[in-house]
């Protein structure tokens, strides 16, 4: 076009450069190094393909979910049953829970998200809450809180992917995939309504968007997402338990999205990476290393408060784009 | 060629008659005002026209339907658009998806159009960018179309507010003071805006309290105090009005 977006164009296309550079850096490193870094990055993408889900819910539409871990409960004993006690195909079974987990948002969102604020907040939470007991009850379907174990790895057919490295190969494609979802989905009618509705409900109505339907869609894609982690991460460890999918994974989704940015496309990825391995770079400090964790986090946020991603549009921001990475 | 014909609308609220047996009619290609001291009942009458609220009797017209009680977004759908006194913009979205924002009723497509996008949505997202950007210039923010919209001066997000309501693809814009709050220099601003609103041909209904603007754009005035029209006209009209300079005496001055 002009001449001034041309040479604003540069800082965008540097930044976006250094992000691929340490991207492709981070994979080297992983997949040359093996053993638990690649376990680490396993759970990480995991979680990334979670928070991008939780990310359209929370980021976009603005609204609080804090019993997203149900939907990957059911993701998690939905592939651990369909695939150990009935042979299913992952894939088939993968599918199966996160049409269960969708069905069972819709069913739960449709009187809860008419609620606000801290409503909904209690609303989910208690979902979680009751999932939590469910899996720990239901023992003849779930082993109870012994855990599920035998669950086997990814595969297709008779193809199973046995290595670590070859699932987190795999789950690297299924987390783009998501983010791919994620990107047209804000780059669309529907995405601009939930921003719309993220910032202000009153004016999102006027303008004629049918904010409680738009919220319960978006809740129900985070659930899907969530499945989906549920069930990498049963393919992944080849055991759950109730634990796994307990209010842990609440405050860590919570700290990731936060911490990479929240509302924006890459920004929950980075944090889901940097959230992952930040135990495991501190573990030389022994038995400070939770103390140094909690103030690695806090110092991140006091000095990035809108995340990793807010350094991306650092970098561009004389060029007027506007700031969605 | 009358558009909107506002019959014997009356609304109340327990006691209060915020709008007693209101009458008149506005053709195609008006610039009308609404004019009155606080409380009159003027945002009441424009709720009533818009479907936000129902009137407890009379009806109202529109393009020659009966459009009485109808929801407010089939109001809408048939060309009627307003903006609010208290609706905000989308404070941390830019300049431009605000306005991109405001075509939501007049696009289509859900999570299938977005994840798809066959040729008809990425024509009609193509139609969004650019009449986004026509509003903008319209509105003459093209220049700010990257900037969060929060960054605005103050006088220049009234605009977009009215750059997003056009992009519902309004025939009559009902502006709710849009001059509330804006210096001297940003009303002449608006008043061109609104001008060349009108010059495309869209129908406006304005309530106002600035007195130079209405005087200066207004084809016809309705005055309205304590719920009742007590007066209607050009401008000329209902300056020397004698109910009306009663009615203002000791609010602000008719010019
Ligand atoms: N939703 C409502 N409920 C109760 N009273 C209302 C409501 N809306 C307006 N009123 C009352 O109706 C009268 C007219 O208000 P309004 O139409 O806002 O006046 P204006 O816009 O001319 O300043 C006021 O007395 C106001 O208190
Ligand atoms: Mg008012």
């Amino acid at each position: 076009m002009t001449l001034r977006s041309t040479i604003s164009a540069k800082p965008q296309v540097w930044a976006t450069a250094l992000a691929i550079a340490v991207a492709v850096a981070l994979l080297a490193y992983v997949f040359g190094r093996g053993g638990y870094v690649v376990t680490v990055m396993g759970f990480a993408v995991i979680y990334g393909v979670f928070v991008t889900g939780l990310n359209l819910f929370m980021g976009y539409a603005g609204q609080a979910s804090f019993g997203q871990n149900a939907f990957a409960a059911l993701g998690g004993y939905g592939t651990a049953v369909l695939c150990a006690d009935y042979g299913l195909e992952p894939i088939v079974a993968l599918v199966l829970s996160a049409t269960l987990s969708a069905v069972i948002a819709l069913i739960v969102g449709y009187p809860t998200l008419r609620l606000r604020g801290h409503y909904l907040a209690m609303a989910t939470f208690a979902l979680g809450l009751i999932t939590y007991e469910l899996s720990i009850e239901q023992s003849g379907l779930t082993r109870g809180f012994m855990g599920f174990s035998g669950i086997p790895p990814l595969g297709l057919g008779r193809f199973q992917l046995l290595s670590e490295r070859a699932q987190l190969a795999v789950f690297i494609l299924i987390m783009l995939l998501g983010v791919w979802v994620a990107r047209r989905l804000r780059g669309s009618r529907f995405g601009r309504a939930l921003l719309a509705i993220g910032e202000s409900e009153p004016a999102a109505n006027a303008l004629g968007i049918q904010v409680f339907r738009y919220k319960l869609v978006a809740f129900v894609i985070a659930a899907v997402y969530a499945s989906v982690a549920g069930s990498m991460f049963a393919h992944f460890v080849g055991y759950i338990s109730p634990e796994v999918f307990g209010l842990s994974m609440v405050t860590l989704s919570f700290t990731m999205l936060y911490v990479g940015g929240i509302g924006t496309l890459w920004g929950p990825i980075a944090g889901a990476v940097l959230v992952s391995f930040l135990p495991q770079l501190l573990r030389g400090f022994r038995d400070m290393q939770d103390i140094i964790y909690c103030l690695a986090l806090i110092v991140i946020l006091i000095f990035v408060p809108k995340g990793l991603a807010s350094l991306w549009s650092l970098a561009v921001r004389r060029s007027d784009v506007p700031a969605e990475r | 060629m009358t558009l909107l014909s506002v019959s014997n609308l009356t609304k109340s609220f327990g006691g209060i008659v915020a709008n007693d047996s209101v009458s008149f009619d506005l053709n195609e290609g008006d610039i009308y005002a609404v004019i009155g001291p606080n409380g009159a009942g003027k945002t009441t009458l424009f709720n009533l026209i818009s479907g936000v609220l129902r009137p407890t009797s009379g009806s109202v017209q529109y393009a020659g339907r009966d459009i009485t009680g109808l929801a407010q977004a089939d109001i809408a759908a048939l060309g009627v658009v307003r903006t609010y006194q208290l609706v905000q913009l989308f404070r941390q979205r830019t300049v431009e998806e605000n306005v991109q924002i405001g075509f939501h009723l007049a696009t289509r497509g859900g999570v299938g159009a977005a994840l798809f996008r066959p040729g008809w949505v990425r024509r009609q997202e193509r139609m969004v960018r650019e009449k986004s950007r026509e509003l903008l210039r319209l509105v003459g923010l093209e220049s700010q179309a990257g900037l969060v919209a929060d960054k605005l001066p103050y006088g220049q997000q009234r605009l977009l507010k009215i750059a997003r309501a056009m992009a519902a693809g309004p025939k009559l814009l009902m502006l709710d003071e849009p001059a509330a709050g804006l210096d001297t220099q940003e009303t002449s601003v608006l008043g061109d805006v609104i001008q060349r609103i009108n010059d495309q041909g869209i129908t406006i209904v304005l309530i106002e309290h600035d007195m130079n603007l209405v005087m200066r754009m207004a084809t016809r005035i309705t005055v309205l105090d304590f719920g009742k029209k007590i007066a209607e006209g050009t401008p000329v009209e209902v300056k020397v009005n004698p109910a009306v300079l009663a009615a203002y005496l000791g609010e602000a001055e008719l010019e």
